[in-house]
């Protein structure tokens, strides 16, 4: 029997092995991402060169910047027309894209920031870190301003969570940031990888292929047809800024009531509670088996929306005499969000590991042991 | 029966503008505004304004402006003519802008040789904040930051960005101007129709520059600083097609 002619099409749910970078990437064309702007540097590299490869697929936009600074700003021009935009960059670069986040923030544009951090401060090493969550959560650049940020832990997650951060970013009109770090950047996983786009790819973004206008209406495509737009940070006038900055927190205020995200794991009963993020919070997964194997009513709560944090999901673990176990591949700080929702800080416990260095299960265990008796 | 024989151009808003008096800025937007209308594009452009005096340009322009951050511009530009290439992309620049904060992206733009066009207006000082040298303050002149004149020792020398991008082989066409007489106006306002019919063209990246005066910050009338510029100016920047 003759086989069919014709390009065999890819089944939907089709499980590929790929690292965390190019899943984050193929989240962002699933979102129907169109322009891509970015600058060499590891761990992320990973995710620059699948973007360039895929863009030419999908008949999108694909620079590489001079430099950071640059990389954003060309981010901020293509969603000023209205497309989906991204940039990525590990810790460093992040730095330097803290000027253009800003003012994202202040001309309320989507747009998706990947941050894979490295160890810092300064150049640091390459080596993986969770040592950004001040800068990602708590401002980064000038002025008032949060963003999203949610912080996958599996490469199917820098999937899932990068193409729904589209929608976040678009819903809520400003900038919104994937915290990950260099081993889920680096590592491969086996990722089911859905064609079917979340959204409606063309009814959202117009691509250089499809001629049909953004549905954006605040978008500048040149004033055919109505009043010119502008875009613009600057707010010069008598209570301006002010009235502004307002507008922003009624925003935030939103987003703090409907984005929350945050995962339990063996939390019923818990006596000590094991709090992670990312990387970590795998480690403190199987943490957490080893300690109830041991007898020890272990738990683990895994906050997956960083800004805004689910202080209250994790102030009702709190039992009163319960003890919590901060995770972190920092020096501590996570923690200080952890210690506003329990308030007790004498409850509150903290191990991380700083440089590159990745908190082992046995010394999580140790510590948590340490802390329980 | 009253015959019409001047206008505002469409490109233009009744706004009042808050340059000071003799400050070439109003000269420039209008000629880009005149520009726009002659060839019929108000409604496919859109302009990147800069960090310093012209930070408000979209105030007093009939089209759509966003607003980049300080140097960015052609950065700023460059995302938008690639997602837009059908549409008009251009940016307006002072010297601290594109001269000073903004080199780096200003050559690069120029050097991936994006399809937009410049607008560069080099007065040789940052009036926005107070009058500081900038990279094209001339050789002894006074700012408030060269209190005693611009030293090259201390201060370096006035950059040339329009010869820096004329030798590049991505850029089609860089052009030298100024304001400071009728006769140059006929001319500024050639130069910035023939850079953007070459964008409209696809023929690749354009920029004008334009020696405006600042009396305010050179502490002269407005009279003798378009004299200024054509007695002195020129010697450090002469006029000119520099290239194409």
């Amino acid at each position: 029997m003759r086989k069919a002619k014709g390009r065999v099409r890819r089944p939907d749910g089709k499980r590929i092995l790929i690292t965390g970078n190019e899943a984050c990437g193929e989240g962002a064309v699933q979102a129907g991402l169109r322009f891509y702007a970015g600058y060499p540097i590891t761990p992320q590299n990973e995710l620059t060169a699948y973007m360039s490869r895929r863009m030419l697929d999908v008949g999108g936009t694909f620079i590489q910047a001079e430099s950071e600074l640059a990389a954003i700003s060309m981010v901020f021009g293509a969603t000023v027309a209205g497309v989906r935009a991204m940039t990525s960059s590990s810790s460093p670069g992040i730095s330097l894209k803290q000027e253009g986040i800003s003012y994202l923030a202040a001309c309320e544009l989507p747009a998706v920031i990947v941050n894979i951090m490295r160890g810092g401060p300064g150049l640091g090493n390459i080596a993986p870190s969770q040592s950004d969550y001040f800068q990602a959560t708590k401002g980064g650049g000038h002025g008032d301003y949060h963003m999203v940020v949610l912080a996958p832990a599996s490469c199917q997650e820098m999937l899932d969570f990068t193409r729904e951060l589209f929608d976040i970013a678009d819903r809520y009109r400003g900038p919104v940031m994937v915290l990950g770090d260099g081993i889920l950047g680096q590592m491969m996983e086996p990722v089911i990888v859905d064609r079917r786009s979340s959204i409606d790819v063309r009814r959202e973004s117009q691509t250089t292929n499809d001629k049909r206008q953004t549905t954006k209406s605040w978008a500048l495509t040149g004033c055919k047809g109505r009043k010119p737009n502008v875009i613009k940070s600057l707010r010069l006038k008598e209570g301006e800024l002010e009235a502004f900055n307002e507008k922003l927190e009624k925003k935030y205020d939103l987003i703090r009531k409907r984005e929350i995200r945050f995962e339990k794991y063996r939390t019923e009963g818990a006596k000590i509670i094991i709090v992670a993020y990312g990387t970590s919070s795998r480690i403190g997964r199987a943490s957490v088996d080893r300690l109830r194997k041991y007898g020890i009513k272990a738990g683990l709560f895994r906050p997956i929306s960083l800004w805004p944090f689910p202080y209250e999901a994790l102030k009702k673990l709190d039992k009163g005499n319960t003890k919590f176990l901060t995770v972190e591949m920092s020096a501590g700080q996570m923690l200080e969000d952890v210690r506003l929702a329990i308030e007790d800080k004498s409850r509150v416990h903290f191990y991380g590991r700083t440089g590159g260095g990745i908190p082992s299960e046995e010394a999580i265990v140790r510590e948590a042991i340490s802390y329980k008796l | 029966m009253e015959k019409l024989i001047f206008k505002k151009p469409e490109a233009m808003t009744d706004a009042v503008m808050h340059y000071c008096a003799g400050c070439g800025h109003g000269i420039v937007h209008r000629l880009v505004a005149e520009v726009i209308d002659e060839l019929g594009i108000r409604e496919k452009v859109v302009a990147v304004a800069p960090v310093g005096c012209a930070v408000i340009a979209y105030d007093y322009w009939n089209f759509d402006v966003t607003e980049a951050a300080h140097g960015r511009t052609p950065a700023v530009a460059t995302g938008i003519k690639r997602v837009l290439p059908d549409k008009v992309i251009f940016t307006y620049q002072g010297d601290g802008d594109l001269a000073a904060i903004g080199t780096s992206e200003i050559i690069h733009s120029a050097n991936r040789a994006e399809n937009i066009t410049v607008i560069f207006v080099n007065n040789g000082v940052y009036g926005m904040t107070g009058g500081q040298m900038a990279p094209t303050t001339t050789v002894g002149q006074k700012t408030a930051t060269t209190k005693a004149g611009r030293n090259i020792r201390r201060d370096g020398f006035p950059i040339k960005i329009s010869e820096m991008l004329a030798v590049l082989e991505g850029t089609t066409y860089i052009e030298r101007t100024a304001v400071s007489s009728p006769k140059e106006i006929i001319k500024t306002k050639k130069a910035i129709k023939k850079a953007f019919g070459i964008q409209i063209k696809n023929e690749g990246f354009s920029m004008v520059e334009i020696l405006a005066t600042c009396p305010t910050y050179w502490g002269q009338s407005s009279q003798d600083a378009c004299t200024r510029i054509e007695k002195e100016l020129v010697k450090t920047y002469p006029l000119g097609v520099l290239k194409g």
